[in-house]
């Protein structure tokens, strides 16, 4: 199959002004993924699946990742003189930076016909509160159907055009969404039947905040 | 209470509350369904089949609307027994995860270990010698004809065979549980693999037992097929029901041996050739119909492929050892990046999506469920039918509803 970087200069050349970026995969299987813009997704997912040297028909897996707002160090280091001697000398800068925070999707494509593959592709939201919509591929791949369901149950990615959307795992009152990583489960410990210790006390607090009271 | 206020006045016991409108439907395969409360043509009927139904094969519930007898609408409703297994496997070590995956698919925990091995392996480059990789392609071979087998007697029950087909495969099941048990410690909750190899040695006793075991399997399979295959009602009850096609069945993302009895061609076996698959000599089974007794037949017929890799296996198991000398066990902590593994388990392609950030748990632990998916279509299939054929269709899809619901 082709690489990575060739088939993005074709998708390039039949999308103008798509936004599709190279993602390298540090790990030593080496399965690089291509990071799509969400106007031309639906497009673009289609070309992968009927190009005929491609023919993608078959979406494995559909997985969501959550990644939160987190500070990064980075180190950089500069060779600048030494004021005092005006020899060379070795300086370590660390800048702080804020990653972006967003929601992932993330497709595993292969071909049955061609027996090729993986293809990864990853979707991503603009935020993780207001902009978690991201275009649908179950139009393209049926596989999806079940798959994005559990994304949006569990992630709280919304998919425009699926046919679908409800709560697959979680029941339908469910408010939260359980696998982002800033969840926390809901204090239920007044129902422990023997209340002790820790539990005892996490229960009157919980009781105290549930009756208006200062705990 | 306040009875003027409370009671409602007749001109709204009148009107029954209709629901404003029922779920979504997305009209697969052009089926035409009308309302569920059509005052001319009369009501469709809405059964909740499950989640405690014996045919179900656990929690797993169907929302069936029936016309007469005929299915126009089935919905599959999971989660009765969701744990939150990425969660779990997220907050704990890779190491821990690993008995974890035993109970996904608690029929296959040995396919469930090796394919976790497998992306754990990808993700750190952790090679594996060569007398655990025969070991693995003996243990899964094993599950396969164990998953297998079960499935045939499971299927027989739903069509309505009570017991007798369902004791003849348990006690074969029982005898591959017992090897399993004298090599692992534990009949179906084996913990076996290991990232790097496996976990213990088998001895020469066990190699002599898994070998009259293999050598006596084909026996069973022809007395089984004699009373089974060619029995009148199960053709009648099977073929011709619940078929799919494979343009469908690709799409769908449906893998295994419901994706092969389609007619598709495609087993990571040889499609991938993990492991030392490739050094074995073996057919795939295809099917013609796509239909229930073809779901059947592949897997009786992938039965005997194994037990000819497992002839192979046996006979070709080099001497040496179980474990990667270097290999990190406990502590390990990948350098960041993701991998993606997958095996052909016996229900389909079972994946890990594992995504390191360089610490000691996973930053991403994703399972990729066979039977989850092969469900899609689960409708497609029943539209037309009848509840019985619901239930032969469900047990030929072949779910285990610990992995279905994680």
């Amino acid at each position: 199959m082709e690489p990575l970087v060739q088939l993005r200069e074709r998708i390039l050349a039949r999308f103008p002004g798509a936004d599709v970026t190279v993602l390298p995969n540090p790990a030593p299987v080496g399965q690089d993924s291509l990071v799509i813009g969400r106007e031309h997704a639906l497009a673009i997912a289609r070309f992968l699946r009927d190009d005929p040297e491609l023919s993608l028909d078959y979406c494995s897996n559909v997985t969501g990742v959550d990644w939160p707002q987190q500070e990064v160090i980075e180190t950089t280091r500069v060779t600048q003189p030494d004021p005092t001697t005006g020899t060379p000398k070795v300086y370590e800068q660390k800048t702080k930076r804020l990653t972006p925070a967003f929601l992932e999707v993330v497709y595993h494509l292969y071909s049955m016909a061609r027996q090729h593959g993986p293809v990864i592709i990853r979707l991503r939201t603009g935020n993780r509160t207001d902009q978690v919509a991201v275009p649908s591929l179950t139009p393209i791949w049926r596989a999806c159907e079940f798959q994005e369901r559990e994304v949006f149950d569990l992630f709280g990615v919304t998919f425009e055009g699926h046919p679908d959307l409800r709560r697959i795992l979680m029941w339908d009152g469910f408010k939260d969404h359980p696998m982002r990583r800033d969840y926390v489960e809901p204090d239920d410990y007044e129902w422990e039947p023997t209340a002790h210790d820790d539990v005892l006390k996490k229960a009157q607090e919980h009781l105290a905040r549930a009756e208006g009271r200062q705990p | 209470m306040n009875l003027e206020s409370g009671i409602s006045p007749a001109a709204d016991r009148s009107a029954p509350a209709l629901p404003a409108a029922l779920p979504p439907f997305n009209p697969a395969a052009n089926a035409q369904v009308r309302e569920v409360h059509d005052p001319f043509h009369g009501d469709l009927l809405e059964v909740s089949m499950g989640p405690h139904h014996p045919s179900t094969h656990g929690v797993f519930r169907m929302m069936v609307t029936l016309d007469g007898e005929a299915i126009v609408k089935l919905k599959p409703v999971f989660g009765y027994l969701h744990r939150n297994h990425e969660k779990l496997g997220e907050n704990t070590t890779y190491l821990a995860s690993m008995p974890y995956t035993d109970r996904l698919d608690y029929l296959n925990s040995m396919t469930n270990n090796w394919a976790y091995a497998l992306a754990v392996e990808k993700l750190a480059g952790q090679p594996v010698p060569e007398r655990a990789e025969y070991l693995r392609v003996i243990l899964a071979e094993l599950t396969r004809l164990l998953n297998h087998t079960c499935l045939a007697g499971f299927l027989l029950q739903d069509t309505g065979a009570s017991g007798t087909p369902l004791m003849y495969a348990f006690r074969e099941r029982e005898k591959i549980l017992d090897l399993f048990e004298s090599i692992s410690g534990s009949r179906m909750m084996c913990n076996f693999q290991r990232f790097g190899g496996c976990r213990v040695d088998a001895t020469p006793d066990w190699l002599a037992a898994t070998q009259r075991f293999v050598d006596g399997y084909n026996e069973f399979l022809d007395e089984y097929e004699a009373l089974i295959t060619g029995n009148e009602i199960l053709m009648a009850r099977t073929q011709g029901v619940g078929v799919l096609g494979p343009e469908l069945a690709v799409n769908a993302g449906i893998t295994g041996p419901m994706l092969r009895a389609c007619g598709v061609n495609y087993d990571l076996r040889k499609v991938d050739g993990y492991g030392v698959y490739p050094r074995f000599d073996f057919r795939v089974p295809l099917g013609d119909h796509g239909d229930t007794y073809d779901r059947y037949m592949i897997r009786v017929l992938e039965m005997r492929e194994s037990l000819g890799i497992l002839q192979q296996a046996l006979r070709d198991l080099p001497a040496g050892p179980i474990m990667d000398p270097k290999a990190k066990i406990r502590g390990l902590k990948p350098k960041p990046g993701e991998a993606y593994g997958r095996i052909e388990g016996p229900k389909g392609e079972i994946g890990f999506y594992l995504i390191s950030d360089g610490s000691a748990n996973p930053y991403r632990y994703r399972v990729r469920p066979p039977s989850f998916v092969n469900l899609t279509v689960l409708e497609d299939m029943c539209l037309g039918q009848t509840v019985a054929d619901a239930v032969i269709i469900l047990g030929s899809v072949d779910i285990v509803l610990g992995e279905v619901d994680r």
